[in-house]
């Protein structure tokens, strides 16, 4: 995609945005709602039109190219899939628009259904099917007309949390075994990270960062990012030269280089990188103000340093405690500051 | 589901059409008839004549008749649809159905099966005379009328109401009792408030045709009690005065425009409110 | 103790509702051919039913004013409501308004208002003038039927027919149609029904020659009506009850009210 701009009304819902895919991956565009990502995906499949910029598909442009001419195919996010057909007829209905004899049909319906594990459900009422099932028979009747690309918008946000689960690992699967490129919208950043090969983390129209799971987690590029995905504590922070950052008043270690000399940028720690002590002289010392039990770990708040920190740790704290906190240099993630008013405001949402 | 503007418009085209012919320029002619005479100058003398006597006691006769028929129609709609709303949930939708099924038989012949229920030595009076009562005289007096208007609209009282009443969740009902209101302030508070759209179409929906209609005073009001759809249907087809029967016409539509405006108003207010 | 009132109140509503039914099914039996005047059981009505040229023509006008009225209304309702499913709230809003205009209106109102427009026109009163004025009311009634359905349709049904490569006729017919089949049904039918009970505005356009059943009762009703119509009215209202409880226990399920009318 090159430059593409959308905009309703006065609002721009994508603004220049640049993005290439490339084949054989799974790309996630992920984002809170309204950040643009579902417009982007109906771009994507022809369904809206860009008002200024182009769709470039294997060097051709398709962006004045319908829907129905694209060698694109999407599952809806309500599956859409058409209630006064069968589970058969619903996969059919593709190959037979373009023609596809009766076999080759019959044939791709069982390798469809094959695929999705629903073998023998041809003559199925569909809307007597469950919500898995339905996404299934909806994957099943996009990728029998053997798209190049797959666009499935936030597919598994109708369906429970452990069918959801269970679901990325299929379209993991189905991916792989199909070779097809996957374009997924989600808001969800755990889909996001354990599904892709790459995630689009975009906000109000932006695209803020491209990068692999790993990437987008470990070195968020800017706030916006560091606070969407994942939990974690950003702090303003003063870089004093390569490899020294000041935050609330000390100097801290770390690991990144390249920031100009006395300038101001925000600094990142993941809650699960914070590890705390008995109080010590000389450390940052604060006081434990709430403690919650989320299972496998304990969300704890220390007052330190006039910051509220939010630190996981599967050792019990009480309300009250003293104690003291500590960073590693690799666990310091220092983000430039946002350039413009504009950039700003999108780093507050 | 279009690719552009234009393609939209041009559906929407048949449409304007068809509405301008058959809706818009119809209304020009009757306005047009109403003010004028058969000169064809401009003239308010066939509207100014609702101000005598035999118009204005039609007009005023029609206008109690159809207040009278929209009240009992209201009155007796709530309880109905409550209890079809209650009932159907264990009989099923059957009881729904033998409700509307009187819909399908002909107005007309069912309002002249109520002449002949009426009438002076109808059904109605054989039955009582049975029971030795006295007879009763209902044929060709007001009350006739009205029970065969509430007999003819009362569905479109109720078919609105049903509707609306069906939609409301039934949890608000308990929430209602929950926090200690009686079934009657339920109803007053809960169930009136929230039903009040399906009313209000109701009411238009009786209002209108109990005032304009021709047909049922026709038929069960004789020919002394004349309201003033029979007013406007003789100025047609007895009289030939079409630009009196148009004025007569125009001044109906002030009540409906009136309706119609009270109706919009409501629906606004209800909008902002919510 | 409130239960046995409810089932009092409804009998009475029901008694109401079926008396005048009761009387006119009585009379299509009676051997005398006089209202109220009951002088033994015949079927002789049934029988000498479609003898009666006039009767069988004004049945037939009925129908067929019916089905083709509602034919046209519903295709033209279609088209409509497709092209304001996608303008903005405002503007669909005053379309309906228009387009309910011959609902609000009083039906003598309108019943005039076409007889005017007609003769202006110079056209000659009858079978197309009838037609044309059933198009008119029913047009609204097939577009309150089919909006509501059509807005909830969510948009991505077409759009996914699309990107399953049908073109944007064939999406909508073998994918919006289908959707959305009840409400044009029910839009249908309401219409017919509409068009088939019309009094008042058939009256005022019909002309010389032509009748439907209403306008064939109301001229009767001076002179006296042939019981004949009794008989014929009894097996329409008889066949409709059939179709409409077998309708009702097939699709038990999914019933609502809110189709019949």
């Amino acid at each position: 995609m090159e430059n593409v701009v959308k905009t309703f009304g006065s609002l721009t819902v994508l603004d220049e945005i640049e993005l290439t895919i490339h084949e054989n991956e799974f790309v996630t565009l992920l984002g809170p709602s309204g950040c643009g990502k579902t417009t982007l995906l109906r771009i994507l499949g022809g369904f809206e039109m860009p008002d200024s910029g182009k769709v470039i598909f294997s060097g051709k442009d398709i962006t004045n190219v319908p829907p129905n001419k694209r060698p694109i195919n999407t599952v809806f996010q309500k599956y859409s899939l058409f209630s006064h057909m069968n589970v058969e007829e619903n996969i059919a209905f593709g190959p037979k628009n373009s023609g596809k004899s009766a076999d080759y049909i019959r044939g791709k319906i069982s390798y469809a259904l094959k695929l999705v594990n629903l073998e023998g459900y041809e003559k199925h009422d569909v809307t007597k099917l469950s919500g898995g099932q339905q996404q299934r028979i909806a994957i099943a009747r996009a990728i029998v007309n053997e798209p190049k690309v797959l666009l499935l918008d936030e597919p598994l946000s109708a369906l429970d949390l452990k069918l959801r689960r269970s679901m990325r690992q299929e379209l993991v699967r189905i991916k792989r075994e199909t070779g097809i490129t996957f374009v997924f919208v989600t808001h969800d950043q755990e889909e996001a990270l354990s599904m892709s090969d790459t995630v689009v983390v975009m906000n109000q129209g932006y695209i803020q960062q491209v990068g692999t799971p790993e990437n987008v987690y470990n070195e968020p590029e800017n706030a916006f990012v560091a606070d969407f995905i994942g939990d974690s504590n950003i702090i303003d922070g003063v870089m004093v030269h390569d490899k020294l950052v000041r935050i609330l008043g000390r100097e801290y270690p770390c690991v990144d280089v390249g920031f100009p000399l006395e300038s101001p940028v925000d600094v990142q720690i993941r809650p699960e990188d914070i590890t705390l002590d008995a109080p010590q002289e000389d450390a940052l010392n604060g006081v434990v103000t709430k403690i919650s039990f989320w299972g496998m770990s304990y969300d704890i708040i220390v007052s330190a340093g006039g910051f509220d920190w939010l630190i996981q740790s599967i050792h019990r704290r009480e309300v009250g405690e003293e104690v003291s906190l500590h960073l590693d240099p690799e666990n310091i993630q220092i983000m430039a500051k946002p350039q413009s008013e504009d950039e700003a405001k999108l780093v507050e949402q | 589901m279009f690719q552009s503007v234009t393609v939209r418009n041009l559906f929407l085209v048949p449409f304007c059409l068809w509405a301008g012919i058959f809706i818009f320029i119809p209304l020009v002619c009757i306005i047009y008839y109403g003010l004028t005479n058969s000169g064809g100058s401009f003239t308010l003398d066939n509207i100014a004549i609702i101000t005598q006597r035999e118009y204005y006691y039609s007009l005023r006769l029609s206008v109690v008749l159809a207040l009278i028929t929209t009240i009992i129609c209201l009155l007796l709609a709530y309880p109905l649809c409550l209890i079809l709303i209650e009932r159907a949930k264990s009989a099923g939708t059957i009881i729904i159905l033998l409700f509307v099924l009187p819909l399908w038989m002909n107005t007309l012949l069912s309002t002249m099966a109520w002449q002949t229920i009426f009438e002076r030595d109808g059904i109605l009076n054989q039955v009582l005379r049975l029971l030795s009562m006295p007879d009763m005289t209902l044929i060709n007096t007001p009350t006739a009328v009205v029970i065969g208007m509430i007999y003819n609209y009362l569905p479109y009282m109720v078919l609105p109401l049903y509707v609306t009443l069906s939609k409301i969740d039934k949890s608000i009902f308990e929430a209602a009792r929950d926090l200690g209101a009686n079934s009657w302030q339920t109803f007053l508070k809960v169930t009136l408030p929230l039903s009040l759209p399906g009313a209000i179409s109701g009411i238009t929906m009786v209002f209108i045709p109990a005032l304009t209609t021709f047909a049922i005073s026709a038929l069960l009001g004789g020919s002394k009690l004349l309201l003033i759809g029979n007013v406007i249907e003789q100025e047609f087809t007895v009289e030939y005065d079409w630009h009196l029967g148009s004025a007569l016409s125009i001044i109906l539509m002030i009540f409906i425009v009136i309706n119609m405006v009270l109706t919009i108003f409501f629906d606004m207010s209800r909008r902002e409110e919510e | 103790m409130i239960s046995r009132l409810k089932t009092v109140y409804l009998a009475i509503i029901f008694l109401f509702l079926y008396a005048p039914i009761g009387v006119l099914i009585a009379q299509s039996f009676n051997a005398s051919r006089y209202r109220g005047h009951w002088t033994g059981v015949t079927l002789h009505w049934y029988e000498s039913l479609f003898t009666k040229s006039d009767i069988v023509d004004a049945l037939s006008n009925t129908f067929s004013i019916g089905i083709l009225s509602a034919a046209i209304a519903t295709v033209l309702a279609l088209i409509t409501c497709i092209a304001l499913r996608e303008v903005g709230k405002k503007s669909r809003a005053m379309f309906m308004s228009v387009a309910n205009v011959p609902i609000l209106n009083a039906d003598i109102v309108t019943g005039i208002s076409l007889m005017l427009l007609f003769l202006g026109m110079g056209m000659r009163l009858g079978y197309g003038s009838i037609l044309i004025a059933h198009v008119v009311f029913n047009v609204p009634y097939v577009m309150l039927c089919i909006m509501p359905q059509l807005l909830a349709l969510d948009k991505s049904f077409y759009e996914a027919a699309l990107d399953l490569g049908a073109s944007p006729f064939k999406a909508f017919t073998s994918v919006v149609l289908p959707e959305i089949r009840s409400s044009v049904c029910a839009g249908f039918l309401l219409a017919f029904t509409m068009s088939a009970d019309d009094f008042i505005i058939t009256y005022f356009t019909r002309g010389a020659g032509v009748d439907t059943l209403s306008t064939k009762i109301y001229s009767e009703l001076k002179l006296g009506i042939h019981p004949e119509m009794y008989a014929l009215s009894t097996l329409v209202f008889v066949f409709i009850a059939i179709f409409v409880m077998l309708f009702a226990m097939n699709r038990k399920s999914n019933f609502k009210a809110e189709d019949l009318l």
